[in-house]
């Protein structure tokens, strides 16, 4: 079965249609690219998937495992191990980054019947991760983002996927803000938790993170639809003669 | 015309109230006089009403309408209800002081082995016994407040405490004001704590209802006299059953390089109002007053604060954050008065809310008036919801509706909880808060 299917998916915000019918199927073990120019609806796709609220689902469906994701509340889809990667990771002044993460992975794991994560395997457990991504852990004491750097915002996503261990993730533009070394270092750390059970949908408008994270499958997206795919090197081709060709295609 | 008779009726509620109670209130002479003073002063206005500016918010002939009749000494029945109530009051390492029904109840309290330097007594003792400083100063709060008026005409029991100069108490003292009647009432405490030259405590203070007591009301006040050098570490928490009504008033004088740290949080009660003034008397003293409202339902709570800065070179900061669901209702007045001596004053007051239903209220009311010409005041407040977008990221994150909302709240009433200087009395008013959260998920 697949991992995650998009059929025919149209989504309106407030009067505007912003995807007219996009259809996807990502099988487990695979990297899907989406790319595409600006207000081609690749975030409004992650966010539809999330679950975020404001957007009208006016056709199509988008399974999970078979299941109707779009029926589940944002935080039952993140229990059933669907992951996104936000673009602009937000900042929480307040809660401190060790007790958020402690509190929404045993939530995840209470909502799957799960036993929570004892205090002493939780920190075993963040600490070893954090490592591997180079997350000082006095940035885990203080609030969530709180005066973290764009590449330390995204270092703390892919800390939180590392630790939830979830079966799709989809990172929204995750270079945007990046300089090439921070990158390289969130890059790696997706590439770690590459597995033949998990699947990823990497949104981004460059082709340069591609070269880091190289994809199985690369969508083409124009005006709300998926309007080519095609191997890795599609990426290239893009990367050689722009968008252009698609808006006319779509 | 129906204000009028309103008033009137209330009026003679509580005059036969105070008829009826007078014999059993304590002292004599001057302090009977005192009270038949404050009773007058009382009744000349009644219960407060919006026309009075200073109650703008918070109309006491809507909400509250009469005064019920003073509680009986509590019997042993209420004294029981009273001790098992106690054992979820317990503060750790914190000498229990208990009031039941407006009365200190000495079984329940610990009075042994008391630090030296620490004296205690109750406010019965010293209005009957005749210290006649102590009785001055309990005698000294004026009768413009109504509330006060009233609290003076009827104050039955409470603690007073002295810590001599130079004593820094090794242990936390805890008054407990536990309800535990069986039919409505209202009890009227008031409490001195004397802190001496070179002295230190900390004082918590907590108010709830034991299972199985009426409805009721408290009408508290408390006289804090802290002296040079001095430092008070202040904890108040309301935790009173969701019919009750609990009127306090707090006034307190620092003396020279003193230092008060006050803390109060509101999660309990129908309608409260806690009013103090805090004023500077010695020059290079400090006060760190914070709060927090946590209000669903109809609850409406009411903090009134003024920071009077009569004397140069003195500090104050004020940290309020009301979170209000439902219909909950909350109120901040803060006023800062910087007298013409005052130069050198630093006075900063920042009250935020967060409003969790469309029907919600939280009014905030600061007045600065400043006539000194060398300070640094200032003031702001805010009142918003909470942040979707910061809800979302939480929500994607796994935690559901209520746990984000929690975790978001939590971290919102923080900023005023963090202010706490002792770890200990922290963690109680993080708890404090934990259950207001919990209850409501």
């Amino acid at each position: 079965m697949s991992l995650l299917e998009v059929k025919d998916l149209k989504v309106r915000v407030e009067d505007r249609e912003i995807l007219h019918g996009l259809t996807l199927t990502v099988n487990p073990g695979e990297v899907h690219a989406i790319m595409g120019p600006n207000g081609s609806g690749k975030s409004t796709l992650s966010h539809v998937i999330a679950g975020k609220p404001g957007y009208e689902v006016t056709g199509g469906e988008v399974l999970f495992r078979g299941e109707d994701l779009l029926e589940m509340s944002p935080d039952q889809r993140a229990a059933k191990g669907v992951f996104l990667a936000f673009q602009y990771p937000v900042e929480i002044p307040g809660v401190a980054t060790m007790n958020f993460l402690r509190t929404a992975l045993n939530a995840q794991r209470k909502a799957r019947g799960e036993s929570e994560f004892s205090t002493p395997d939780f920190l075993k457990k963040v600490r070893e991760v954090a490592k591997s991504l180079n997350i000082p852990q006095d940035m885990l004491k203080r609030g969530v983002n709180v005066g973290f750097s764009g590449g330390e915002k995204k270092r703390n996503e892919i800390l939180q996927m590392a630790l939830f261990e979830p079966a799709v993730c989809i990172l929204d533009e995750m270079d945007s803000g990046l300089d090439i070394d921070a990158l390289r270092v969130a890059a790696d750390g997706v590439n770690a938790l590459r597995s033949p059970d998990r699947a990823m949908v990497v949104i981004t408008h460059y082709q340069r993170l591609l070269n880091y994270i190289v994809p199985d499958v690369v969508h083409v997206m124009s005006k709300g639809r998926v309007v080519k795919s095609g191997g890795k090197e599609l990426a290239l081709e893009l990367e050689a003669s722009g968008y252009a060709q698609f808006e006319d295609a779509a | 015309m129906n204000l009028a008779l309103a008033k009137n009726e209330t009026g003679r509620a509580v005059s036969d109230s105070f008829a009826v109670a007078r014999d059993r209130l304590p002292g004599t002479g001057r302090v009977a006089e005192a009270r038949s003073t404050a009773f007058e002063a009382y009744e000349s206005v009644g219960l407060p009403h919006r026309r009075i500016e200073d109650w703008k918010y918070t109309d006491l002939r809507v909400l509250m309408r009469e005064v019920l009749p003073l509680a009986p000494a509590p019997d042993a029945a209420a004294l029981k209800r009273a001790a098992a109530a106690l054992k979820l009051q317990a503060v750790k390492g914190a000498r229990r002081l208990v009031l039941v029904d407006g009365v200190f109840a000495p079984k329940l309290s610990e009075l042994d082995g008391l630090q030296k330097g620490l004296a205690i007594r109750t406010l019965r003792e010293v209005l009957e016994g005749g210290d006649a400083s102590l009785q001055a100063q309990l005698l000294a709060p004026d009768n413009a407040n109504p509330m006060v008026a009233l609290n003076s005409a009827m104050m039955t029991d409470g603690v007073v405490i002295e810590i001599a100069n130079g004593v820094v108490l090794t242990q936390p003292l805890h008054v407990v004001h536990i309800a535990g009647g069986a039919a409505p009432a209202a009890m009227f405490t008031r409490s001195l704590l004397r802190l001496g030259k070179d002295a230190g405590a900390t004082l918590i203070e907590s108010y709830s209802a034991a299972e199985g007591a009426a409805t009721y009301q408290v009408h508290d006040s408390l006289i804090v006299a802290i002296g040079d050098n001095a430092r008070l570490d202040h904890v108040r928490l309301i935790e009173d059953s969701r019919e009750a009504f609990n009127i306090s008033s707090a006034v307190v004088t620092l003396g020279a390089h003193a230092h008060f740290n006050t803390f109060g949080m509101n999660s309990g009660s129908a309608v409260s109002r806690y009013q103090a003034t805090i004023a500077f008397t010695g020059e290079h003293s400090r006060v760190e007053t914070n709060g927090v409202n946590l209000l669903n339902g109809r609850q409406h709570a009411d903090t009134t604060l003024f920071m009077d800065h009569a004397v140069p070179n003195c500090a104050s900061r004020e940290v309020f954050r009301a979170v209000a669901d439902d219909r909950g209702h909350s109120v901040f007045q803060g006023r800062i008065i910087v007298r013409p001596d005052a130069q050198k004053t630093d006075a900063k007051m920042m009250t935020r809310a967060l409003l969790l239903s469309d029907e919600a209220e939280a009014d905030n009311k600061p007045e600065l008036e400043i006539f000194a010409d060398d300070v640094t005041c200032g003031h702001g407040a805010t009142t918003g919801a909470l942040d979707e977008s910061l809800l979302f990221y939480l929500r994607a994150r796994g935690l559901s509706e209520k746990e984000a909302q929690a975790l978001l709240i939590q971290a919102f009433v923080g900023e005023a909880i963090e202010s706490i200087v002792d770890d200990d009395l922290r963690e109680l008013a993080i708890s404090a808060a934990q259950r207001w959260l919990e209850a409501r998920a």
